[in-house]
């Protein structure tokens, strides 16, 4: 190998090329995920997670239940106004990268519970990646929709981070994260 | 600093969820903790309030089926039947015998698969992992079952007032069959694995203890009651369907505790298969006849036989019509739907086919018509996987219920849950939370 | 089911005339209306005595009469405009009619739904109440299945019990102005404790409040 000399800014951009896609290649297939389970589409997840649709073959497999060591949150099932503010502060509390998928139509656009208990879509508080519709979704869409987040994943895709104001949640004294 | 203050010792409050990985749903419990000992706790619900029943108001009664679904999502045909039933009770009618069997038959699978979920997450949870993945896919096994008989795997809606969507697919005994074999299997091999497990009987055996009086006193119901010793089942005591024709045990345990919950779920499952073989042995048939050999013939081809004149042997010949056809699923709605006009759609080919049915469709599925029940209330139990499941629907001659309360089993159960957990070491939490078997679905509604 | 039809009712309304109201077996169900102020001497009597035996208290929970009969929904069939076909004529109007047997001004009825493990038998209580006065005695203290009922009928239709040790809200959060399942909440007010933004933005934000009692 010659004596290594001045590198030109082409040859610079390829060596971040190929490290970015070695860099989605790794992330994306090795996803620990945050399973935030609330309701029936929990049981298809739990299908999906299991060994006749096995998601582990993606490298999905682990689930981490803790957000701080996870780095893709699955919001799967209903999401109520009551619980919104623990799922923003679960999503506030995990560590870039991380990416969001609303598992089921009621995360995606709140389903057919268009009442005053529901949040009509979780992207109306936290930014979504992929959205797998389907009540419940069966295990070929969840790998489906893996599948897409993976290629977003390998194309080094990011979630915004820029939040809108009305969406902060209140900060009462008494509540530290 | 003088001795008498140099160590203090507090509780610690400990928050358990709403979001932890017990992977059954969202419940907070707050814990006051000396040490690992829980000396109290408090139970938060209502993470998952849907409003149900606000929003069944605003319907006709067959659109409340997707809701009912999901109140026990890992038993849904069951809260389909129980809300068919007082609504049929409430406009006395009467459901077929072979739609009452069908109903029985899917019942129980969604029993068993309830059972499973239940058994293997509260397995897995203590570490048992191959437990939880054989029991999965004995479940999966059952969901191909209850896909085959309603098209869905998980939210069916297959029950509707008067009868159910549509009668069971040819050769579905044969598959029930051998699916239940393969899910005795599965049982047996479970059964192995934990109930004589020294790690799993230490951390089961006494642990969470629920007295007769506490029990009765709380309202529990379902294999929680009968794991302290109380015989009661809304099948045997007040028998809905045909469960009166059925031969079936009722395991009850004797000490309340989780052990006891365990073994009377497991066996439970057993009896469920019974129930299930012995409803497909008797279910009455439809108007079902074989050729001289059992065999079915095409259509085309019989008709072909009868242009050359031979028409003898196809008197008492089965016939696999087109679909396309006109009349062919017609002979099976009678035999799953009450002939009752003011509830149930006509077929299909009816309602295509002639003025009269057109406008009984239309009567009943536009708005402002529908199925009116007359003024009044009604109360129908069913037994569900975690007790008794009542519907109490109250009607003002109107075409969507007035109001429709359902009385969740495993409400009574989360209630007395702090009773469960106070004495306990902090561990326990785990085994005792995953033996009530909490439905989100079905708690919060 | 169980008992002969009417033999707890008869005794009910022998042990308490001054209490019972009215009682009906409409589809079997055997219900007992009765008055608020005898709601505990009636419920001890039912839990104590051995011939009724009622140890389980199965249900408690309330119905919202504002609306009743008075929906679009229910008007009669025959005002719509076209009739309905000959075959679908309703039923003749049998033996079996049933009737709220209260006054309009008990807009509510807490409902209790009792069975008997001993007896196998089944009986409905139905308490009216007022908006103007929505307090009713806790039964707590005889059947401890009624603490998270009771806190649910305060959640959602505002009627607070009298002598319960806990009475908060159940299904909501604390902040939840209004209570949900009275027939005057609309169905899709939304009180977001956070996002998504109201639909108007120049809407003047004022606090949601419905119902007060």
């Amino acid at each position: 190998m010659s004596a290594p000399g001045p590198v030109d800014a082409q040859q610079l951009s390829w060596m971040t090329t190929r490290l970015d896609a070695a860099l989605g290649w790794a992330r994306k297939f090795s996803i620990f995920q945050y399973p935030f389970v609330t309701a029936c589409c929990g049981m298809e997840y739990m299908a999906t997670a299991c060994s006749h649709y096995d998601v582990d073959r993606f490298g999905a497999g682990f689930p981490r239940f803790s957000p701080r060591q996870a780095d893709v949150l699955f919001v799967v099932g209903t999401i109520s106004h009551k619980i919104a503010p623990v799922l923003k502060r679960i999503y506030d509390q995990m560590v870039e990268p991380k990416w969001v998928v609303a598992f089921g139509v009621c995360t995606c656009t709140g389903g057919f519970y268009d009442n005053y208990a529901t949040v009509m879509g979780i992207d109306t508080i936290i930014p979504v990646d992929c959205y797998i519709p389907g009540c419940p979704p069966r295990p070929e869409n969840v790998l489906d929709g893996l599948i897409k987040l993976q290629e977003k994943i390998q194309h080094g895709a990011r979630v915004t981070l820029a939040r809108p104001p009305e969406l902060t949640i209140p900060h009462r004294p008494e509540e530290h994260l | 600093m003088s001795a008498a203050t140099a160590t203090q010792s507090r509780h610690m409050f400990l928050n358990v969820g709403p979001q932890h990985p017990a992977m059954h749903g969202i419940v907070q419990l707050v814990l006051e903790l000396d040490g690992e000992r829980v000396l109290g706790c408090d139970v938060e619900i209502g993470y998952l309030h849907r409003a149900f029943e606000k929003q069944c108001e605003t319907g006709p009664y067959n659109n409340a089926m997707p809701y009912v679904d999901r109140l026990n999502y890992v038993s849904p045909m069951i809260n389909n039947f129980g809300y068919c039933l007082a609504v049929e009770r409430l406009l006395d009618i009467q459901a077929t015998e072979r739609c009452q069997y069908i109903r029985v038959i899917l019942s129980e699978i969604s029993r068993i698969s309830d059972h499973l979920t239940c058994v293997g997450a509260s397995a897995m949870e203590l570490g048992a992992f191959t437990v939880f993945l054989y029991m999965i896919k004995a479940r999966e096994l059952l969901w191909e079952l209850i896909e085959d008989a309603s098209g869905a795997r998980l939210t069916v809606s297959y029950g509707r007032v008067g009868g159910v969507k549509a009668d069971l697919p040819d050769g579905f005994a044969e598959k029930t069959a051998a699916a239940l074999e393969a899910v005795r299997r599965v049982l047996i091999e479970c059964d192995t694995l934990l109930t004589r497990n020294r790690i799993f009987v230490d951390r089961m055996q006494n642990i969470g203890v629920l007295s007769q009086e506490d029990a009765i006193s709380y309202g529990v119901t379902g294999p929680f009651l009968r794991a302290t010793g109380v015989n009661y089942d809304v099948r045997k005591a007040q028998p809905y369907f045909v469960y009166d024709r059925m031969q079936f045990d009722v395991p009850t345990g004797e000490h309340g505790d989780n052990y006891d919950r365990y073994l009377v779920r497991m066996e439970e499952m057993e009896q469920s298969m019974r129930i299930v073989e012995q409803a497909l042995a008797r279910i009455p048939d439809g108007p079902v006849m074989v050729d001289p050999e059992g065999r079915e013939i095409p259509a085309a081809m019989m008709v072909d036989e009868a242009k050359v004149g031979q028409t003898g042997c196809f008197k008492s010949a089965r016939v696999t019509p087109d679909p396309t056809l006109w009349g062919s699923t017609k002979p099976f709605h009678s035999g799953v739907n009450a002939a009752e006009k003011r509830a149930v759609l006509p077929p299909k080919e009816d309602t295509y086919g002639n003025i009269e049915g057109l406008m009984h469709h239309f009567k009943l599925v536009m708005m402002g018509h529908g199925i009116r029940p007359p003024k009044g209330e009604v109360y129908a139990a069913v037994e569900g996987a975690n007790g008794e499941l009542g519907f109490y629907v109250v009607s003002d001659g109107g075409d969507r219920p007035f109001r429709l309360r359902v009385r969740p089993p495993c409400f009574t159960i989360m209630a007395a849950l702090p009773g469960l957990l106070i004495g306990d070491m902090l561990a326990d939490i785990v085994p005792t939370f995953g033996s009530v078997n909490m439905i989100g679905g079905e708690l919060d509604r | 089911m169980g008992a002969p039809a009417g033999s707890v009712v008869e005794l009910l309304t022998a042990r308490f005339p001054q209490w019972v109201i009215a009682s009906h077996a409409y589809r079997g169900d055997q219900t007992v209306i009765i008055r608020r102020e005898g709601l505990l001497d009636v419920c001890w009597f039912l839990r104590d005595d051995q011939a009724v035996a009622f140890n389980v208290l199965m249900d408690l929970s309330c119905v919202d009469y504002l609306t009743f009969g008075r929906q679009q929904a229910s008007a009669p069939m025959m005002r719509s405009p076209s009739p309905l076909p000959y075959f679908m004529k309703p039923k003749p109007a049998g033996a079996e009619a049933w009737q709220r047997h209260v006054d309009e001004e008990f807009r509510f009825e807490v409902v209790y739904h009792f069975y008997s493990t001993i007896k196998n038998h089944r009986l409905r209580i139905k308490v009216p109440v007022a908006v103007g006065d929505p307090v009713v005695e806790s039964v707590t203290r005889i059947w401890k299945a009624a603490d998270w009922f009771e806190r649910e009928v305060w959640d959602m239709f505002g009627i607070r019990f009298r002598g319960h040790p806990n009475l908060r809200r159940l299904l909501m959060y604390e902040e939840f102005q209004g209570h949900a399942l009275r027939k005057d909440y609309p169905i899709t007010k939304r009180q977001p404790l956070i996002g998504p933004v109201d639909q108007d933005p120049s809407a003047p934000k004022v606090p949601i409040i419905v119902g007060i009692d």
